[in-house]
């Protein structure tokens, strides 16, 4: 997201072909497409947080999980509707991520990963103790029936076809990541840009390092929050921490390093590397395990790596100037 | 002593922890046999959290890359030794074998995979080695997955003695000591020897140590084979226990304690990964002692929760010094 | 005497940005060469040229073999010791560490030679194992200078080494540098801003400008020289 959105033809195309793709497809292929746009909403937070102001976290499938679960509990003791239910996950998780930007904040580098890694694997975990609240390993399971209010007559979580999924979370994707270009392109854009690229320089500029960073991560988390909403809502609306284990952060950690800094391309990149690829490489016929399936992933993580140290947004940058030369 | 007195306040809390930890263990120990076996099994797996936090701690410094396949690479290890015995070598003649195979493999990793994206960014080269992490799982479930109940041949035997009514077992002693003799081969090597100066200077400045005559490139493919046969060590010797299996993930946990020892001692400090590793083994093994209600689900998230502490009130770990930032 | 570093022609850039435009300069065997300049000259990068710590192209021939593509750590090997802006000490490590990295390209015991190193430095003598990073300024740079003279270098590259120091800790290291030369013959090329220092040590210099030599002569000869005198000596 420079400060041009992405040319309109290319955003009317991209929604054209959007729009019409779950009409193409079969149903569990557009499930999987649903997928991607699910990762494509957590992947424009995650970048927000380490391309805009330069934290690294490997611990956003804790906000997922957050979202996710508030989604459910929403649902399940207040028959929330859906838009109502992401709304909550969107408010918790980002008061989440402001709770954790702070302490946040005197950690740097290898030591924020960590912690935040620390994260990732202690979050999910909770359900496990708190189990009259969050369900213990069974999970939360939403309410069939939610309210009308702002319903639109929106069907529960529970009864979402593979193509509403679909539709919302495109719908939901293009809402965020238009929201992220407000975002970035204002002020705030500024100061978080001004904070990745030297802290000291901010400081002395009078940016309140410490106010962005926090935003920072308050920002990534709601998106992340909303993420884990839908991902429940695939789940016919069920939360269990199966769903949001470290590897969940790891992929977003990867999609992001693929996306490379701050265009839809490339977040649409990262996005769908991380979301088809794994299933992908399941069908390879010739290794037709699981665990063949590993193998091919961590290569072909290491070979993009590799050969795409700026990730797909990189290599745009590259043939665009390719184009123009 | 001179050194004491130019210590800062920081280092003396940490001193003051660990002398007290140390002498709360000891007096616990005298007291009560089942503290005294729980401190001893502590130890025990201690050292072995401490040996891979370690190994990640030497590629921290050098190339300040968190190498999260260090647990994956020793388990492929240990599935080497594995089969390397299944191939007729005694348990003590596969052991230098797969060290020294996975001092191979590790430089072999550095220079295919990691030179080539080391110098442009710490993130790409951390998803490397997040990428490294899959497919090295995949290759041991691939191979050794579907073979069911696997075990090594027994390193120290099942024997124990009786030390004033606390059973020790032998592989306890085993695995400190063996785990121990690493340690020092591995000071030795950096305090004394002219490579491991030259490892050091490598880590500590790449400019001034080129210009000295050190290839650094080099360096970073030694340090990376050594790290690999510690790793090495800390799989086989958490397998030494005659009740562990071999299965392919037993050293995911055991990579996420040392994450937690490496960030509690201090990322840059090789003895801080080591007592972060001896204090997690213990408290673990406490507490599971002393307070069943923490299921074994929630040790990793209370180990993290005590790092997270740690980190917030000293941000480069117990045994880290203040991190100036160069305006 | 034979010229035992000759540059020609030579070019080095940053990335996009080119520093040197084609200098052409030598360093007689057992000589000592400085190169003037204002800021932004060029004069590191030339340095940096010579150890192959930057990307050059043309000619640079040293004990007869030409450097091709040889990078810092073959330049070492070679020969050729660079003491750096800024000294490059590994501050972490004690002052006989430093001494002993400064041998790394050497073989066999360097006690005793450390000895005969310590005898031109009595300030680092007594401070072997205090950590580097403890020393004051003036120390660092003798133990920078030191470390590269254990080296057993043929040559000496040195990069404003009064830079940061006070006049009497510049002078020493100056004297220092002045009976290396003409106990060990050690040939040095000596980069500096303090021209006049620089010139009564040297025999020679060379003057960079925008990354082109624009003068070159004996220091008598640049000491003569208007243009120097007004520019570079203040008189």
């Amino acid at each position: 997201m420079r400060n041009r959105l992405p040319a309109p033809t290319s955003c009317a195309v991209l929604a054209v072909v959007l729009a019409v793709l779950p009409f193409l497809l079969s149903d569990y292929n557009t499930f999987l497409v649903g997928q991607v746009g699910i990762f494509f909403i957590a992947i424009l937070g995650l970048n927000i947080l380490t391309g805009y102001t330069g934290q690294i976290s490997i611990g956003h499938g804790a906000f997922m999980a957050i979202g996710g679960y508030t989604a459910a509990i929403m649902s399940r003791d207040h028959h929330t509707t859906l838009i109502v239910s992401m709304l909550m996950a969107f408010a918790v998780a980002f008061v989440a991520g402001l709770l954790v930007g702070l302490p946040a904040l005197r950690l740097s580098g290898a030591y924020l990963a960590l912690a935040t890694f620390a994260l990732a694997i202690s979050i999910p975990q909770l359900p496990k103790q708190w189990t009259n609240f969050l369900g213990g390993t069974l999970g939360v399971q939403s309410s069939s029936k939610p309210t009308h209010l702002l319903g639109f007559g929106f069907p529960a979580a529970t009864a979402l076809s593979n193509r509403w999924l679909y539709g919302l979370a495109w719908a939901t994707a293009a809402v965020l990541f238009v929201g992220a270009w407000a975002i970035l392109r204002g002020r705030v854009g500024r100061a978080f840009r001004a904070v990745r690229d030297s802290e000291i320089a901010s400081v002395a500029s009078g940016v309140e390092v410490g106010v962005y960073k926090t935003l920072g991560f308050g920002i990534s988390a709601a998106y992340c929050g909303v993420a884990g909403a839908l991902l429940v809502f695939a789940q016919f609306g069920a939360a269990s921490q199966g769903q949001f284990t470290v590897v969940l952060s790891l992929e977003l950690l990867i999609g992001a390093a693929v996306a490379g800094l701050g265009s839809l391309w490339g977040i649409l990149a990262g996005a769908a590397f991380v979301g088809l690829l794994p299933k992908i490489s399941s069908s390879v016929p010739v290794v037709g395990n699981e665990h063949g399936r590993d193998v091919i992933y961590g290569a072909l993580v290491i070979l993009v790596m590799l050969v795409l140290p700026g990730g797909f947004a990189g290599l745009l940058a590259r043939l665009r100037s390719l184009i123009r030369a | 002593m001179a050194r004491l007195k130019a210590a800062n306040p920081g280092q003396l809390v940490t001193f003051a922890l660990i002398v007290g930890g140390a002498i709360f263990l000891l007096v616990g120990s005298l007291d009560s046999t089942n503290f005294a076996k729980f401190t001893v099994e502590g130890v025990a797996q201690g050292m072995v959290y401490g040996s891979l936090a370690l190994a990640l701690v030497l590629i921290y410094q050098a190339t300040h890359v968190i190498n999260f396949a260090q647990g994956e690479l020793a388990m492929l290890t240990t599935f080497i030794a594995y089969q390397l015995t299944q191939w007729g070598l005694s348990y003590w003649e596969a052991f230098p074998a797969t060290v020294a195979i996975a001092f191979l493999i590790g430089m072999v990793l550095q220079v295919t995979v990691i030179r080539p994206v080391q110098h442009r960014s710490v993130i790409a080269t951390v998803i490397v080695t997040v990428g490294l992490f899959t497919l090295i799982d995949g290759i041991v479930n691939w191979k050794w997955g579907e073979s069911g109940f696997l075990t090594l041949p027994s390193a120290f035997g099942f024997g124990s003695w009786d030390v004033g009514g606390v059973l020790i077992f032998r592989f306890y002693v085993g695995t400190v000591v063996v785990v121990l003799a690493s340690l020092v081969v591995v000071w030795v090597l950096f305090r004394f020897t002219k490579l491991g100066l030259a490892m050091r200077a490598a880590a500590l400045r790449p400019a001034s140590a080129s210009l000295a005559g050190v290839r650094v490139d080099a360096m970073l493919a030694i340090g990376w084979g050594l790290a690999a046969a510690l790793g090495a060590v800390a799989g086989l010797m958490n397998e030494a226990s005659p009740f562990s299996s071999l299965d392919p993930t037993f050293m995911q946990s055991v990579l996420v304690f040392a994450f937690a020892a490496a960030a509690l001692g201090g990322l840059e400090s090789p003895v801080g990964a080591v007592v972060g590793g001896l204090a997690i083994g213990v408290l673990q093994t406490l507490l599971i002692g002393y307070v069943p209600q923490i299921s074994t689900e929630l040790q990793i998230p209370f180990s993290f929760a005590l790092i997270l502490i740690v980190l917030v009130v000293k941000p480069t770990g117990l045994f880290g010094s203040r991190q100036v930032v160069r305006v | 005497m034979s010229a035992l570093l000759e540059l020609e022609d030579v070019e080095a850039r940053y990335g996009p940005v080119h520093v040197l435009h084609g200098i052409s300069l030598a360093v007689a065997e057992g000589t000592i060469v400085t190169v003037l300049g204002p800021n932004g000259a060029g004069k590191t990068t030339t340095l940096r040229a010579v150890s192959g710590t930057v990307r050059r192209s043309g000619r640079i021939v040293f004990a007869g073999k030409p450097l091709g593509r040889t990078g810092p750590a073959g330049a070492a090997r070679l020969g050729i010791a660079h003491v750096p802006e800024g000294r490059g000490t590994f501050s972490e490590l004690t002052v006989w560490e430093n001494l002993r990295l400064g041998a790394y390209t050497r073989r066999g015991s360097i006690k005793s030679d450390a000895e005969r190193v310590l005898t031109y430095f009595p300030a680092l003598a007594d401070r072997r194992r205090q950590q580097a990073g403890t020393l004051s300024g003036g120390e660092q740079q003798m133990l920078a200078l030191a470390r590269a003279f254990m080296q057993r270098p043929k040559l000496l590259l040195l990069d404003e080494p009064s830079l940061g120091l006070a006049p009497i800790l510049v002078a020493e290291i100056f004297r220092i540098v002045r009976e290396l030369n003409e106990k060990e013959g050690l040939s040095v090329l000596v980069v500096e801003q303090n021209a006049h220092l620089a010139l009564q040590v040297a025999q020679s210099g060379y003057v960079l400008e925008a990354g082109k030599i624009v003068l070159s002569g004996t220091s008598a000869e640049l000491q003569a020289d208007d243009a120097i005198r007004a520019s570079y000596l203040g008189y």
